[in-house]
């Protein structure tokens, strides 16, 4: 995982609550092997025309075809954003598009857990706070945002700033680009203490019951 | 942070049902760190694991713990046919299957195939075989782990690094959840369900209404369902935000429990039972009954204790339910039956409003409706909602000595491999086939539309499934969540019909 410090850039806006990840990155996806690949799939349905002559060409009205959000590294949108299903293809997708981070009110359980472990920032601010930006990089796509991971704020080139919550370890991973399972080994003898304790059969798993 | 742990340190302190779970799986609890909790079970399917393994392999490393893994194939093999199944079409579906199957040869891991007796959606089987046990903490790449919980385990989905991790480990670094009691009291009256109660519960808390929590359902509506209809109600708690929901373990779980062939204390001869045969039977011996009792009395001290606290508590009269509809495209767009399309006046907030009208014109549907005149193309009963025994017997119920309407097509997909044979033994499968619907192989299906089960843009269907999301059931489909007999009354009069009604007719 790259580590990650400060970001500055333009932001693409997504003005819609509860945006889930069948829309981040719909199914016919899920089925590919890889962990790579998934960019171009970001929003598959909502890039596309859906419907008459042009089914399936690209949609000129959404935000990430329109020339002026090329390049974008921020996302912004409404609340509840990545709710639904666990896929972290749904992450691998924001991020293999270019996507370093999202700013939304609130965001969902799962899909907070696996940006995280794939070093996307996500900056939960006001919903006042985020409609500003919103609508000040609807006015204006050059509208540069920054977010510093270090001070924990979000600044922009028009006097806003604002101040996200973020849990101090989730920031020291994102800071040092860490690797979990590494950490996790770090307590491997309390790991094995536990297990043997832990050996009752109404916690275990299949193949004991069958031995 | 994981520091809430306020309660570990005072033992008599009254506990909840999650703190009991939690504190038991505690492997380390480092100072400024989530906690480090212990894997009992980890279920695996083809679609969120194989780039897990593959990080496994380039690291170098393997599973902690082989044993504490079961992983089938759900969610991408066709229902169509046995030949199907066997032979995918879909290239890119079937090398996940098959990577699956190299990967569980290669680390390990029991697996159910295909055509296994014991194959079905990964959250049917866990429970079927007995290796879902209350207590436990399970996980799987999958949301709607949350299914466990019916039986008291802590269950909860993760994302693929997650799965990795476990694999890696038999841990998951976790931050402790608060804690959420939502009390049904009351009898549920005539017509309904499981369902009807957890599409109520979203629709008043709002799909990000649970998010950071567990909810532990309680209270006499829900002590008084099967453990079917509990799964059922778990199954969604996701849908509300949930990191996952809790039944507190009662003489219902422990009677579905005992004899099934992960279960404590099960004979070894017991493989693949049959729902309907007594699994009492399975036991022989005196030192499989002290076994089974051991874990029976562990279990009783799981329930939370009287005076136990919870950060928040909403309490629901089930004399107040009806069924319930959703109308639009977020589960939390849920109303009645008897009601109509919300108007923009019904939403909350402006971003409420935004979605209101966005999905008004996905789903072609307008403000004020009546959800009684809305017409359905398409039935779909099933997934890891309502794809048991229960729920096939109850909308065969309906469906028994009717034929669905010629506008209308619809299709049968059992959860499991147990649960299609419960049912032909049965004669449901007749039932259904004599009505018109289609009789499927097991898995996800049209749930999620990832095997050839999809709908069309346009098309309208009653699923049984758990999220009406834009395009879940295919690119431009239209979903409507309801209970399965709300499904089988609509797939006989082609619109949906107040099944209170409809039973007091027939």
């Amino acid at each position: 995982m790259q580590p990650v410090i400060t970001l500055t850039s333009t932001a693409a806006p997504l003005p819609l609550p509860n945006i889930d990840t069948d829309q981040i990155i719909p199914k016919q996806f899920l089925k590919r092997i890889e962990r790579t690949g998934y960019g171009d799939f970001l929003f598959y349905d909502w890039r596309r025309i859906q419907e008459g002559p042009a089914s399936g060409q690209p949609n000129p009205d959404f935000v990430l075809n329109k020339p002026e959000y090329q390049g974008a590294e921020i996302l912004i949108a409404e609340k509840n954003f990545g709710c639904g299903s666990s896929r972290e293809h749904a992450a691998w997708a924001i991020f293999q598009y270019g996507f370093r981070a999202v700013i939304a009110p609130t965001f969902a359980d799962i899909f907070y857990s696996n940006a995280g472990k794939n070093g996307i920032v996500l900056a939960r601010l006001t919903e006042e706070e985020v409609q500003t930006l919103l609508e000040r990089s609807t006015a204006d796509p050059k509208h540069q945002i920054t977010i510093s991971l270090v001070d924990q704020t979000v600044t922009d080139n028009q006097g806003f700033s604002a101040h996200f919550d973020i849990d101090p370890f989730r920031k020291y991973c994102l800071i040092n680009g860490l690797d979990d399972i590494g950490l996790t080994l770090r307590h491997e003898s309390e790991l094995d203490a536990y297990e043997a304790r832990h050996n009752k059969e109404f916690w275990e798993a299949p193949k004991s019951a069958i031995a | 942070m994981t520091n809430s742990n306020s309660s570990q340190s005072t033992p008599n302190t009254p506990k909840t049902l999650f703190e009991k779970v939690w504190q038991q799986h505690l492997v380390a609890a480092p100072a400024g760190e989530p906690s480090l909790l212990y894997i009992d079970l980890h279920l695996v399917h083809e679609v969120t694991s194989p780039q897990a393994f593959d990080g496994l392999r380039l690291a170098g490393r393997k599973l902690r713990r082989p044993d504490r893994h079961i992983a089938t194939v759900d969610h991408n093999v066709p229902t169509t046919s046995v030949q199907d199944r066997l032979h995918i079409v879909d290239q890119i579906a079937a090398a996940q299957v098959n990577a699956l199957r190299k990967n569980c040869a290669e680390f390990g891991i029991e697996f159910f195939d295909v055509q296994d007796a014991s194959q079905g959606i990964v959250h049917m089987i866990g429970p079927e075989l007995g290796a879902t046990k209350p207590g436990m903490t399970i996980v799987c790449g999958d949301s709607h782990t949350s299914t466990h919980g019916a039986f008291g385990a802590l269950a909860f989905g993760i994302g693929t690094s997650e799965v990795e991790h476990v694999m890696a480990t038999q841990t998951v670094p976790q931050d402790k959840p608060k804690t959420f009691r939502i009390t049904v009291d009351g009898d549920l009256p005539f017509g309904v369900t499981a369902k009807d109660i957890i599409l109520d519960i979203i629709g008043r808390i709002g799909t990000d209404g649970a998010t950071g929590h567990v909810v532990e359902y309680a209270g006499s509506a829900i002590r008084a369902l099967s453990m079917e209809g509990r799964m059922t109600i778990c199954n969604m708690s996701i849908e509300a935000g949930a990191r996952a929901g809790m039944i507190a373990p009662d003489e219902t779980t422990f009677n579905y429990l005992k004899g099934r062939r992960f279960s404590p204390g099960t004979h070894t001869d017991a493989v693949s039972p049959s729902l309907g045969e007594s699994p009492a039977a399975k036991f022989n011996s005196a030192a499989n009954e002290a076994v089974w009792d051991e874990a029976v009395a562990h279990w009783k001290t799981l329930p939370t204790d009287p005076g136990a606290t919870f950060d928040r508590e909403l309490h629901i009269d089930a004399a107040t339910l009806a069924p319930a509809v959703t109308w639009g495209t977020s589960p939390g767009m849920t109303t009645t039956i008897d009601a109509k399309v919300p108007t923009l006046e019904d939403a909350h907030d402006e971003a409420d409003k935004k979605s209101f009208a966005r999905a008004y014109e996905y789903m072609g549907l307008e403000p004020g409706q009546s959800i009684a005149e809305i017409k359905v193309d398409a039935v779909f009963l099933g997934s890891c909602t309502n794809g048991r025994i229960e729920d096939l017997r109850a909308a065969a119920g309906i469906v028994k000595g009717h034929h669905i309407a010629t506008t209308v097509r619809a299709m049968v997909v059992p959860g499991s491999q147990a649960v299609k044979r419960q049912a032909e033994a049965e004669g449901l499968d007749l039932v259904f086939k004599t009505a018109g619907f289609e009789w499927r192989e097991p898995g996800c299906s049209m749930c999620l539309g990832m095997n050839p089960d999809i709908l069309q843009p346009g098309e309208r269907c009653a699923s049984t499934s758990n999220r009406n999301f834009e395009g879940r059931q295919g690119r431009g489909g239209r979903t409507h969540l309801v209970s399965p007999e709300m499904a089988a009354a609509a797939a006989i009069t082609g619109h949906f019909t107040d099944i209170r009604s409809w039973k007091s007719k027939n």
